[in-house]
């Protein structure tokens, strides 16, 4: 009932010794996440609440037989962080760290490319397949077990869709968040693909900003490919051109990018657009329901 | 971050990028004797971050110092208006007095991220001079684009392969493929988020020239250009912004009556647009981030409440790290210390909502709770009047 991570996800924290890196394992191993290693630089040899510290993420892949990685790491040395652990072999990255250059995203994107592994962010909330296995610092109470698979650009929207969901009495098979960066791992139809093949997903959230062109990318997938229903919801349509909102990647530039550009391709592509915020739990039980 | 024109015109001169001579003049005096020792005709340019200064009459071009003297005096101080601007304008303060160069053709060049590839573009057109937006939506085929490999940087047979399809000859293919190489270099060093030349020009000797540059640089790499830092013009910048910056807010005013305080970009986001669905219009993008404590909240507060458009408030937070009670206590605290009557609708949900609703009910201050965003959306907008 998921995609990604379920309860066999082995973890690794890069920079788990730090301030966030500390807080969120001790979250992460609450919520019933395996988390079998940490790594810090210069730490190796020592313990983190008895989940042993390597100074490097090879020696912790070799010694703990870890496949995922979550990453805390200071956006300076980041994108570094990214290449160390593709490099070491894990199979998925998954970047929470906010801030991190542009170019230093695009050179270690380049690197994932040649290596068999999968990032998701960064600048993102994360990974949770409730129940099973929380990576990131989404709050796990607010989500339950169930059939709906989310997808979004954004932190604390994904908690009000995921808020939603619960009030109308959905769970979710996994949610994704992908992050608000110009340059990320898995994009929206990289998402899509994944909950399309797993039978135990029935619907997908997609939230999207303005910004980019990647959610007129996935309703250009949705329309070819999809069956399952898809609920979208793009957050920013009040946004003056020409302003960051936020998130690196949330600007309307050059004319492109604009929420109405992307609602309209959206609701070409048959997905139930949603026009205000509230209505994504409502417009799932309908979607669901019909 | 953005800079001014003269600005990015130096920037590029130290990677080799060939610019007419100028220089920035602050009074009508300094434009006359700028322009007396370069002789002969110069273009005297407003230095505003906006574009389209020449339309809204910022840029012209003068026969001898006299005339630059009186252009520089009508543009200095006026309030320029353009496209980019909104309708209050913005004050110019420096202009840019250069020498005036014989043009002969006008072309495009820009670098920037490919979103879709993951990759940096350098983009060419022999349509310069004009809207470029216009030229990629009406004539996409008219815009020539290279793809840069990671690591490796833009490649000289690129470079040339531009060179050619701009339609340069003979000796200006090398010194047209030279200045792209390093336009990209300034771009990769000091991290730009836009590299731009509209109009790079061929004058009537066959010089190719940087005639305009909007240079923008990625924030998130300005930690490693502390020389780029220093030439931020926080003048350009909405004061409000700036002090919000200092509390490491991120804020952004618009021109509505309602502000919001939000956290999280993406919610922030969508609270502006349910604001605007019921009927009202939100003052201001406000992300108090994921660690909003008390005191941050206290801050946000002073910073919506010196926009003097403001008529009611709403607080949208959705605790998950973040927790509610905290939150609750900022609000409550700040409602007593800043000592206004402006109408509040909070809503709070998540971790430790039920113990925050409790203590904004307990608390002898004026709250109006909303339940769900809807309900509080309807609320603040009925509050705003």
């Amino acid at each position: 009932m998921s995609v990604l991570v379920d309860e066999n996800t082995k973890l690794l924290v890069q920079g788990i010794t730090g301030a966030e890196g500390s807080f969120h394992t001790r979250q992460m191993v609450e919520y019933g996440t395996q988390v079998v290693a940490g790594v810090t630089p210069g730490k190796g040899g020592q313990t983190f609440e008895e989940i042993p510290v390597f100074d490097t993420v090879s020696a912790a892949v070799e010694g703990t037989g870890a496949n995922t990685s979550v990453i805390f790491v200071p956006p300076p040395f980041a994108a570094d962080a990214v290449m160390e652990a593709a490099d070491a072999g894990v199979e998925l990255i998954v970047c929470i760290t906010e801030g991190i250059p542009v170019n230093d995203m695009v050179r270690a994107y380049e690197f994932l490319g040649s290596r068999n592994v999968r990032m998701i962010g960064p600048n993102c909330p994360g990974i949770i397949s409730p129940g099973k296995c929380k990576i990131g610092i989404m709050p796990g109470f607010i989500h339950s077990e169930g059939r709906v698979g989310i997808i979004s650009r954004s932190g604390t929207l994904t908690y009000e869709a995921v808020g939603q969901l619960g009030s109308v009495g959905l769970g979710q098979s996994t949610a994704i968040g992908i992050g608000g960066d110009p340059v990320i791992g898995t994009r929206f139809v990289d998402a899509l693909g994944l909950f399309k093949d797993d039978d135990e997903t029935d619907a997908v959230v997609m939230i999207g900003e303005i910004g980019g062109t990647a959610e007129e990318e996935a309703a250009a997938y949705i329309k070819a490919h999809y069956e399952k229903p898809v609920i979208g919801f793009i957050a920013g349509r009040t946004a003056p051109p020409g302003r960051r909102m936020g998130h690196a990647g949330a600007i309307v530039a050059g004319g492109k990018g604009t929420a109405e550009d992307k609602m309209a391709a959206m609701q070409d592509a048959g997905i139930h657009v949603c026009e205000s915020p509230a209505t994504i739990g409502a417009t799932v039980q309908k979607a669901l329901a019909a | 971050m953005k800079i001014h024109e003269f600005q990015g015109k130096e920037l590029l001169r130290s990677y080799g990028v060939a610019v007419p001579d100028g220089k920035v003049a602050t009074t009508a005096e300094q434009a006359q004797t700028i322009a007396a020792d370069f002789g002969g005709r110069v273009v005297v340019k407003a230095q505003i971050h906006a574009g389209g200064r020449g339309k809204g009459g910022g840029v012209k071009v003068a026969d001898d110092p006299q005339q630059a003297a009186q252009h520089a005096s009508d543009i200095l101080g006026m309030q320029l208006v353009t496209h980019q601007t909104g309708p209050e304008g913005q004050k110019v303060k420096q202009v840019l007095v250069e020498r005036a160069s014989d043009i002969s053709r006008e072309l495009y060049l820009g670098i920037t991220l490919d979103r879709a590839q993951s990759r940096v573009v350098v983009m060419a057109s022999q349509e310069g001079g004009v809207e470029i937006e216009e030229v990629a939506a009406k004539t996409p085929e008219k815009i020539l684009r290279e793809t840069v490999e990671p690591g490796l940087g833009l490649q000289p047979f690129q470079a040339t392969r531009l060179a050619f399809g701009l339609g340069l000859e003979g000796k200006q293919v090398r010194a047209g493929a030279g200045l792209l190489m390093n336009l990209y270099k300034a771009f990769e060093g000091a991290d730009c988020s836009i590299a731009e030349i509209n109009p790079l020009v061929v004058t009537g000797d066959g010089h190719v020239l940087a005639l305009d540059a909007k240079i923008n640089f990625d924030d998130n790499a300005l930690y490693r250009h502390k020389d780029l830092l220093e030439l931020r013009d926080l003048d350009e910048e909405e004061p409000l912004e700036v002090e919000a910056t200092s509390f490491d807010l991120n804020y952004i005013k618009l021109d509505g009556t309602i502000g919001c305080m939000v956290n999280g970009a993406g919610l922030a986001m969508a609270t502006m647009d349910i604001i605007k669905l019921a009927g009202g219009s939100p003052a201001n993008f406000l992300d108090v981030g994921g660690g909003a404590s008390a005191e941050t909240v206290e801050n946000g507060f002073r910073i919506l409440l010196s926009d003097p458009n403001v008529k009611a408030i709403l607080i949208n937070i959705f605790g998950g790290i973040v927790r509610c009670d905290r939150v609750a206590e900022g609000v409550i605290q700040a409602r007593k210390n800043l000592q206004t009557d402006v109408p509040i609708v909070v809503r709070l949900a998540g971790t430790n909502a039920d113990i925050a609703a409790k203590m904004l009910e307990e608390s002898d201050m004026n709250f109006a709770v909303g339940d769900g965003l809807a309900d509080a959306a309807e609320k603040v907008v009925a509050a705003a009047g």
